[in-house]
Protein backbone atom coordinates (compact mmCIF):
# COMPACT_ATOMS: atom_id res chain seq x y z
CA UNK A 1 0.00 0.00 0.00
CA UNK A 2 1.20 3.50 -0.84
CA UNK A 3 1.46 6.02 1.91
CA UNK A 4 1.10 9.70 1.45
CA UNK A 5 3.85 11.00 3.70
CA UNK A 6 2.29 14.39 4.22
CA UNK A 7 -1.00 12.90 5.25
CA UNK A 8 0.63 10.49 7.61
CA UNK A 9 2.66 13.27 9.19
CA UNK A 10 -0.47 15.36 9.66
CA UNK A 11 -2.18 12.38 11.10
CA UNK A 12 0.65 11.74 13.50
CA UNK A 13 0.71 15.34 14.62
CA UNK A 14 -3.03 15.41 15.00
CA UNK A 15 -2.95 12.27 17.08
CA UNK A 16 -0.20 13.63 19.26
CA UNK A 17 -2.51 16.56 19.92
CA UNK A 18 -5.34 14.15 20.58
CA UNK A 19 -3.21 12.32 23.10
CA UNK A 20 -2.27 15.54 24.77
CA UNK A 21 -5.82 16.84 24.76
CA UNK A 22 -7.06 13.56 26.13
CA UNK A 23 -4.66 13.60 29.03
CA UNK A 24 -5.27 17.32 29.53
CA UNK A 25 -8.92 16.52 29.96
CA UNK A 26 -8.20 14.22 32.82
CA UNK A 27 -8.16 17.03 35.27
CA UNK A 28 -9.92 19.89 33.60
CA UNK A 29 -12.87 19.01 31.44
CA UNK A 30 -15.71 16.66 31.29
CA UNK A 31 -15.16 14.94 27.94
CA UNK A 32 -17.15 15.23 24.78
CA UNK A 33 -17.06 17.57 21.84
CA UNK A 34 -14.39 20.12 22.91
CA UNK A 35 -11.53 17.66 22.46
CA UNK A 36 -12.84 16.65 19.06
CA UNK A 37 -12.65 20.24 17.95
CA UNK A 38 -9.12 20.44 19.39
CA UNK A 39 -7.99 17.77 16.97
CA UNK A 40 -9.58 19.56 14.05
CA UNK A 41 -12.55 17.35 13.47
CA UNK A 42 -15.37 19.60 14.53
CA UNK A 43 -17.41 18.60 11.50
CA UNK A 44 -16.90 14.99 12.33
CA UNK A 45 -18.19 15.68 15.79
CA UNK A 46 -21.48 16.68 14.26
CA UNK A 47 -21.75 14.01 11.60
CA UNK A 48 -19.36 11.16 12.34
CA UNK A 49 -20.02 7.89 14.11
CA UNK A 50 -19.29 7.88 17.78
CA UNK A 51 -19.14 5.05 20.26
CA UNK A 52 -18.09 4.79 23.85
CA UNK A 53 -15.66 2.47 25.61
CA UNK A 54 -15.69 1.45 29.24
CA UNK A 55 -13.48 -1.11 30.89
CA UNK A 56 -12.53 -2.93 34.05
CA UNK A 57 -15.75 -2.48 36.01
CA UNK A 58 -14.68 -5.32 38.39
CA UNK A 59 -18.17 -5.84 39.78
CA UNK A 60 -17.73 -7.85 42.98
CA UNK A 61 -14.55 -6.06 44.10
CA UNK A 62 -15.01 -4.79 47.65
CA UNK A 63 -11.57 -3.78 48.90
CA UNK A 64 -10.49 -0.33 50.18
CA UNK A 65 -9.34 0.86 46.71
CA UNK A 66 -13.08 1.08 45.92
CA UNK A 67 -15.58 -0.63 48.22
CA UNK A 68 -18.43 0.17 45.83
CA UNK A 69 -17.59 -0.37 42.15
CA UNK A 70 -21.33 -0.64 41.40
CA UNK A 71 -21.69 3.04 42.27
CA UNK A 72 -18.80 4.18 40.10
CA UNK A 73 -20.01 2.05 37.18
CA UNK A 74 -23.43 3.65 37.58
CA UNK A 75 -21.79 7.08 37.47
CA UNK A 76 -19.92 6.15 34.29
CA UNK A 77 -23.16 4.97 32.68
CA UNK A 78 -24.74 8.25 33.80
CA UNK A 79 -21.97 10.21 32.05
CA UNK A 80 -22.61 8.24 28.88
CA UNK A 81 -26.27 9.19 29.06
CA UNK A 82 -25.26 12.85 29.20
CA UNK A 83 -23.03 12.78 26.10
CA UNK A 84 -24.29 15.43 23.67
CA UNK A 85 -24.41 12.99 20.76
CA UNK A 86 -25.82 9.61 21.54
CA UNK A 87 -23.12 6.97 20.94
CA UNK A 88 -23.95 4.27 18.41
CA UNK A 89 -22.94 1.52 20.85
CA UNK A 90 -20.68 0.68 23.75
CA UNK A 91 -17.55 -1.44 23.94
CA UNK A 92 -16.64 -3.07 27.26
CA UNK A 93 -12.98 -4.06 27.16
CA UNK A 94 -13.21 -6.75 29.82
CA UNK A 95 -12.96 -7.43 33.54
CA UNK A 96 -16.68 -6.88 33.71
CA UNK A 97 -16.63 -8.82 36.97
CA UNK A 98 -14.01 -9.43 39.61
CA UNK A 99 -14.50 -13.18 40.13
CA UNK A 100 -16.74 -14.40 37.25
CA UNK A 101 -19.61 -15.08 39.66
CA UNK A 102 -23.14 -15.25 38.21
CA UNK A 103 -24.35 -12.55 40.62
CA UNK A 104 -21.53 -10.25 39.52
CA UNK A 105 -22.43 -10.74 35.85
CA UNK A 106 -26.11 -10.13 36.74
CA UNK A 107 -25.29 -6.87 38.54
CA UNK A 108 -23.04 -5.71 35.69
CA UNK A 109 -25.72 -6.46 33.10
CA UNK A 110 -28.28 -4.53 35.06
CA UNK A 111 -26.06 -1.47 35.63
CA UNK A 112 -24.66 -1.37 32.09
CA UNK A 113 -28.11 -2.06 30.62
CA UNK A 114 -29.27 1.29 32.00
CA UNK A 115 -27.32 2.94 29.14
CA UNK A 116 -29.79 1.38 26.68
CA UNK A 117 -27.01 0.82 24.15
CA UNK A 118 -25.83 -2.27 22.33
CA UNK A 119 -22.74 -3.47 24.17
CA UNK A 120 -19.89 -5.38 22.57
CA UNK A 121 -17.84 -7.26 25.14
CA UNK A 122 -14.51 -9.00 25.26
CA UNK A 123 -13.48 -10.95 28.35
CA UNK A 124 -10.79 -9.96 30.82
CA UNK A 125 -8.92 -12.55 32.85
CA UNK A 126 -11.30 -11.87 35.74
CA UNK A 127 -14.27 -12.91 33.57
CA UNK A 128 -13.00 -16.42 32.84
CA UNK A 129 -12.12 -17.71 36.32
CA UNK A 130 -15.34 -19.59 36.93
CA UNK A 131 -14.99 -23.32 37.55
CA UNK A 132 -15.51 -24.06 33.88
CA UNK A 133 -12.76 -21.76 32.63
CA UNK A 134 -14.86 -19.09 30.93
CA UNK A 135 -18.05 -21.03 30.18
CA UNK A 136 -20.12 -18.51 32.17
CA UNK A 137 -18.83 -15.59 30.10
CA UNK A 138 -19.31 -17.38 26.79
CA UNK A 139 -22.85 -18.48 27.65
CA UNK A 140 -23.79 -14.89 28.42
CA UNK A 141 -21.89 -12.82 25.86
CA UNK A 142 -20.34 -15.18 23.36
CA UNK A 143 -23.33 -16.61 21.52
CA UNK A 144 -22.37 -15.04 18.20
CA UNK A 145 -18.63 -15.33 18.66
CA UNK A 146 -15.96 -17.73 17.47
CA UNK A 147 -13.63 -19.89 19.56
CA UNK A 148 -13.19 -18.41 23.01
CA UNK A 149 -15.26 -15.33 22.23
CA UNK A 150 -13.70 -13.41 19.35
CA UNK A 151 -15.85 -11.80 16.65
CA UNK A 152 -16.12 -8.90 14.25
CA UNK A 153 -18.84 -6.59 12.99
CA UNK A 154 -19.26 -3.60 10.73
CA UNK A 155 -20.68 -0.26 11.67
CA UNK A 156 -20.71 3.07 9.87
CA UNK A 157 -18.20 1.94 7.27
CA UNK A 158 -15.67 0.77 9.87
CA UNK A 159 -14.80 -2.81 10.74
CA UNK A 160 -14.69 -3.69 14.44
CA UNK A 161 -12.85 -6.72 15.79
CA UNK A 162 -13.11 -8.03 19.35
CA UNK A 163 -10.15 -10.23 20.27
CA UNK A 164 -9.61 -12.48 23.28
CA UNK A 165 -6.13 -12.60 24.81
CA UNK A 166 -6.72 -13.90 28.33
CA UNK A 167 -6.59 -17.68 27.75
CA UNK A 168 -3.75 -20.18 27.88
CA UNK A 169 -1.24 -17.73 29.27
CA UNK A 170 2.27 -19.17 29.41
CA UNK A 171 4.63 -19.07 32.41
CA UNK A 172 6.64 -15.87 32.39
CA UNK A 173 4.67 -14.51 29.44
CA UNK A 174 1.95 -11.92 28.82
CA UNK A 175 -1.41 -12.12 27.02
CA UNK A 176 -2.01 -14.74 24.37
CA UNK A 177 -4.08 -14.72 21.17
CA UNK A 178 -3.12 -18.18 19.93
CA UNK A 179 -2.83 -19.73 16.48
CA UNK A 180 -6.55 -20.47 16.06
CA UNK A 181 -7.57 -16.87 16.67
CA UNK A 182 -4.77 -15.46 14.50
CA UNK A 183 -5.87 -17.72 11.63
CA UNK A 184 -9.44 -16.50 12.07
CA UNK A 185 -8.22 -12.87 12.09
CA UNK A 186 -6.28 -13.38 8.86
CA UNK A 187 -9.41 -14.75 7.20
CA UNK A 188 -11.59 -11.99 8.61
CA UNK A 189 -9.31 -9.25 7.28
CA UNK A 190 -8.54 -10.80 3.92
CA UNK A 191 -11.53 -9.58 1.89
CA UNK A 192 -11.40 -6.02 3.27
CA UNK A 193 -9.92 -3.11 1.40
CA UNK A 194 -6.98 -1.26 2.94
CA UNK A 195 -9.09 1.89 3.18
CA UNK A 196 -11.54 0.31 5.64
CA UNK A 197 -11.03 1.90 9.08
CA UNK A 198 -10.31 -0.89 11.54
CA UNK A 199 -11.01 -0.77 15.26
CA UNK A 200 -9.60 -3.66 17.30
CA UNK A 201 -10.46 -4.11 20.95
CA UNK A 202 -9.15 -6.63 23.47
CA UNK A 203 -8.64 -6.69 27.21
CA UNK A 204 -4.87 -6.98 27.64
CA UNK A 205 -2.87 -4.35 25.75
CA UNK A 206 -1.87 -5.45 22.24
CA UNK A 207 1.37 -3.50 22.64
CA UNK A 208 3.90 -4.01 25.39
CA UNK A 209 3.48 -1.38 28.06
CA UNK A 210 5.22 -3.17 30.95
CA UNK A 211 6.47 -6.70 30.29
CA UNK A 212 7.50 -7.15 33.92
CA UNK A 213 3.84 -6.72 34.90
CA UNK A 214 2.54 -8.78 31.98
CA UNK A 215 1.04 -5.66 30.37
CA UNK A 216 1.20 -6.79 26.78
CA UNK A 217 0.36 -9.72 24.51
CA UNK A 218 2.96 -12.32 23.65
CA UNK A 219 1.92 -12.86 20.03
CA UNK A 220 0.37 -9.45 19.29
CA UNK A 221 3.04 -8.71 16.66
CA UNK A 222 1.45 -11.38 14.47
CA UNK A 223 -1.93 -9.67 14.70
CA UNK A 224 -0.41 -6.24 14.05
CA UNK A 225 1.34 -7.62 10.97
CA UNK A 226 -2.04 -8.64 9.58
CA UNK A 227 -3.37 -5.13 10.30
CA UNK A 228 -0.37 -3.26 8.88
CA UNK A 229 -1.78 -2.82 5.37
CA UNK A 230 -4.82 -0.87 6.59
CA UNK A 231 -4.75 2.91 6.47
CA UNK A 232 -6.40 3.48 9.83
CA UNK A 233 -6.15 1.04 12.72
CA UNK A 234 -7.28 1.92 16.22
CA UNK A 235 -6.48 -0.50 19.03
CA UNK A 236 -8.48 -0.13 22.24
CA UNK A 237 -7.52 -2.01 25.39
CA UNK A 238 -8.20 -2.09 29.12
CA UNK A 239 -6.53 -4.01 31.96
CA UNK A 240 -4.05 -1.40 33.14
CA UNK A 241 -6.66 0.95 34.69
CA UNK A 242 -5.03 4.10 33.31
CA UNK A 243 -4.61 5.86 30.01
CA UNK A 244 -1.64 5.00 27.83
CA UNK A 245 -1.45 6.06 24.19
CA UNK A 246 0.91 5.45 21.34
CA UNK A 247 0.85 6.20 17.63
CA UNK A 248 2.89 4.01 15.33
CA UNK A 249 2.48 4.55 11.60
CA UNK A 250 -1.21 4.15 10.85
CA UNK A 251 -1.94 2.52 14.18
CA UNK A 252 -3.22 4.27 17.26
CA UNK A 253 -3.09 2.41 20.56
CA UNK A 254 -5.14 3.49 23.53
CA UNK A 255 -5.93 1.98 26.92
CA UNK A 256 -8.95 3.13 28.90
CA UNK A 257 -9.34 3.88 32.57
CA UNK A 258 -11.22 1.52 34.83
CA UNK A 259 -14.63 2.38 36.22
CA UNK A 260 -13.63 0.67 39.50
CA UNK A 261 -10.15 1.47 40.82
CA UNK A 262 -6.84 2.89 39.58
CA UNK A 263 -3.57 0.98 39.27
CA UNK A 264 -0.07 2.43 39.54
CA UNK A 265 1.96 3.60 36.56
CA UNK A 266 4.65 1.13 35.49
CA UNK A 267 7.82 1.61 37.49
CA UNK A 268 6.10 3.62 40.20
CA UNK A 269 5.22 0.69 42.48
CA UNK A 270 6.53 -2.80 43.21
CA UNK A 271 3.38 -4.51 41.90
CA UNK A 272 0.42 -3.64 39.66
CA UNK A 273 -2.42 -4.16 42.15
CA UNK A 274 -5.27 -1.81 43.09
CA UNK A 275 -4.00 1.61 44.08
CA UNK A 276 -5.48 3.11 47.20
CA UNK A 277 -6.04 6.83 46.79
CA UNK A 278 -7.88 9.30 49.03
CA UNK A 279 -11.64 8.91 48.49
CA UNK A 280 -12.01 12.46 47.17
CA UNK A 281 -9.47 11.73 44.42
CA UNK A 282 -10.83 8.37 43.28
CA UNK A 283 -13.29 9.68 40.71
CA UNK A 284 -10.61 11.72 38.96
CA UNK A 285 -8.82 8.44 38.21
CA UNK A 286 -11.83 6.51 36.89
CA UNK A 287 -13.63 7.09 33.66
CA UNK A 288 -14.67 6.28 30.16
CA UNK A 289 -13.56 7.00 26.61
CA UNK A 290 -15.70 8.21 23.76
CA UNK A 291 -14.45 7.69 20.26
CA UNK A 292 -15.44 9.60 17.13
CA UNK A 293 -14.89 8.03 13.80
CA UNK A 294 -14.57 10.64 11.08
CA UNK A 295 -14.85 9.78 7.44
CA UNK A 296 -12.10 10.62 5.00
CA UNK A 297 -8.60 11.31 6.21
CA UNK A 298 -9.43 12.44 9.71
CA UNK A 299 -8.07 10.23 12.46
CA UNK A 300 -10.29 8.87 15.17
CA UNK A 301 -10.63 11.23 18.07
CA UNK A 302 -10.54 9.54 21.41
CA UNK A 303 -11.75 11.60 24.33
CA UNK A 304 -11.23 10.32 27.84
CA UNK A 305 -13.35 11.71 30.59
CA UNK A 306 -13.26 11.03 34.30
CA UNK A 307 -16.07 10.58 36.77
CA UNK A 308 -14.98 13.71 38.63
CA UNK A 309 -16.62 17.06 37.99
CA UNK B 1 13.04 -57.47 76.13
CA UNK B 2 9.84 -55.83 77.11
CA UNK B 3 11.89 -52.76 77.95
CA UNK B 4 13.51 -52.81 74.53
CA UNK B 5 10.15 -53.01 72.78
CA UNK B 6 8.90 -50.14 74.86
CA UNK B 7 12.04 -48.20 74.03
CA UNK B 8 11.57 -48.89 70.32
CA UNK B 9 7.94 -47.89 70.55
CA UNK B 10 8.91 -44.71 72.36
CA UNK B 11 11.48 -43.97 69.66
CA UNK B 12 8.98 -44.55 66.90
CA UNK B 13 6.54 -42.33 68.71
CA UNK B 14 9.17 -39.63 69.13
CA UNK B 15 10.31 -39.90 65.53
CA UNK B 16 6.93 -40.15 63.91
CA UNK B 17 5.86 -36.55 64.39
CA UNK B 18 9.26 -35.31 63.31
CA UNK B 19 9.09 -37.38 60.11
CA UNK B 20 5.59 -36.19 59.40
CA UNK B 21 6.74 -32.65 60.11
CA UNK B 22 9.58 -33.04 57.61
CA UNK B 23 7.04 -34.18 55.01
CA UNK B 24 4.32 -32.09 56.62
CA UNK B 25 2.92 -28.77 55.61
CA UNK B 26 4.46 -25.61 54.32
CA UNK B 27 2.84 -22.32 53.37
CA UNK B 28 3.64 -20.23 50.30
CA UNK B 29 2.17 -16.76 50.53
CA UNK B 30 1.05 -14.69 47.57
CA UNK B 31 1.96 -11.10 48.29
CA UNK B 32 2.22 -8.15 45.91
CA UNK B 33 1.98 -10.35 42.81
CA UNK B 34 4.74 -12.72 44.00
CA UNK B 35 4.87 -16.23 45.42
CA UNK B 36 6.71 -15.95 48.73
CA UNK B 37 9.08 -17.70 49.01
CA UNK B 38 9.31 -18.24 45.27
CA UNK B 39 11.50 -21.34 45.60
CA UNK B 40 11.19 -24.02 48.25
CA UNK B 41 12.58 -27.51 48.79
CA UNK B 42 10.26 -30.04 50.43
CA UNK B 43 10.22 -33.74 51.16
CA UNK B 44 7.96 -35.92 49.02
CA UNK B 45 4.52 -36.05 50.57
CA UNK B 46 4.58 -32.45 51.79
CA UNK B 47 1.39 -30.51 51.60
CA UNK B 48 2.00 -27.00 50.24
CA UNK B 49 -0.63 -24.43 51.12
CA UNK B 50 -0.85 -21.37 48.87
CA UNK B 51 -2.50 -18.38 50.57
CA UNK B 52 -3.43 -15.25 48.62
CA UNK B 53 -2.91 -12.03 50.58
CA UNK B 54 -3.49 -9.72 47.59
CA UNK B 55 -6.59 -7.68 46.74
CA UNK B 56 -6.59 -9.40 43.35
CA UNK B 57 -7.32 -13.09 42.66
CA UNK B 58 -4.50 -15.42 41.68
CA UNK B 59 -4.21 -19.11 40.92
CA UNK B 60 -1.55 -21.81 40.76
CA UNK B 61 -0.78 -23.62 37.51
CA UNK B 62 1.87 -26.33 37.02
CA UNK B 63 1.37 -27.76 33.57
CA UNK B 64 3.88 -30.64 33.92
CA UNK B 65 1.80 -32.20 36.70
CA UNK B 66 -1.56 -30.98 35.34
CA UNK B 67 -2.15 -28.81 38.39
CA UNK B 68 -4.62 -25.96 37.89
CA UNK B 69 -6.06 -24.47 41.05
CA UNK B 70 -9.28 -22.52 41.19
CA UNK B 71 -8.94 -18.74 41.44
CA UNK B 72 -8.08 -17.67 44.97
CA UNK B 73 -9.74 -14.52 46.17
CA UNK B 74 -8.21 -12.50 49.03
CA UNK B 75 -7.29 -14.80 51.95
CA UNK B 76 -8.39 -17.93 50.08
CA UNK B 77 -6.01 -20.85 50.14
CA UNK B 78 -5.34 -23.89 48.02
CA UNK B 79 -3.30 -26.91 49.06
CA UNK B 80 -1.63 -29.67 47.12
CA UNK B 81 0.47 -32.64 48.25
CA UNK B 82 3.68 -32.95 46.25
CA UNK B 83 4.43 -36.67 46.40
CA UNK B 84 6.74 -37.25 43.45
CA UNK B 85 10.41 -36.25 43.74
CA UNK B 86 11.59 -33.74 41.15
CA UNK B 87 11.29 -30.06 40.28
CA UNK B 88 7.89 -28.51 39.77
CA UNK B 89 7.78 -25.07 38.20
CA UNK B 90 4.49 -23.25 38.54
CA UNK B 91 3.01 -19.84 37.79
CA UNK B 92 -0.14 -17.79 38.19
CA UNK B 93 -2.44 -18.45 35.23
CA UNK B 94 -3.87 -14.93 35.53
CA UNK B 95 -0.55 -13.11 35.95
CA UNK B 96 1.99 -15.40 34.33
CA UNK B 97 4.94 -13.23 35.30
CA UNK B 98 4.42 -14.66 38.80
CA UNK B 99 6.53 -17.80 38.91
CA UNK B 100 7.68 -20.27 41.56
CA UNK B 101 9.54 -23.55 41.90
CA UNK B 102 9.17 -26.45 44.29
CA UNK B 103 11.98 -28.98 44.55
CA UNK B 104 10.62 -32.25 45.92
CA UNK B 105 13.24 -34.52 47.49
CA UNK B 106 12.70 -38.26 48.14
Amino acid sequence: MKHDDDTSLDRRQALKCAAWAGSGLVWTLNGGVPASSLVGSAEAAATGLSFVQISDSHIGFNKPANPNPNATLTEAIGKIGQLPNKPAFMIHAGDITHLSKPGEFDDADQLIGAARLDVHYVPGEHDVIDENNGAAYLARYGKLSQGKGWYSFDHGGAHFIGLVNVYNLKAGGMGNLGAEQLAWLAGDLKPRSASTPIVVFAHLPLWTIAAEWGWGTQDSAEALKLLARFGSVTVLNGHIHQIAQKVEGNMTFHTARSTAFPQPAPGSAPAPGPQLVPADQLRALLGLSSVRLAHGKQPLAIVDSTLAG
Amino acid sequence: MKKLVLFAAACAFALAPRLSLAAGEITVGIDNFAFTPAEITVKAGTKVVFVNHDDIPHNVVAQAIKLHSRALDTDDSFSFVFDKPGEVVYFCGLHPMMKGKITVTP
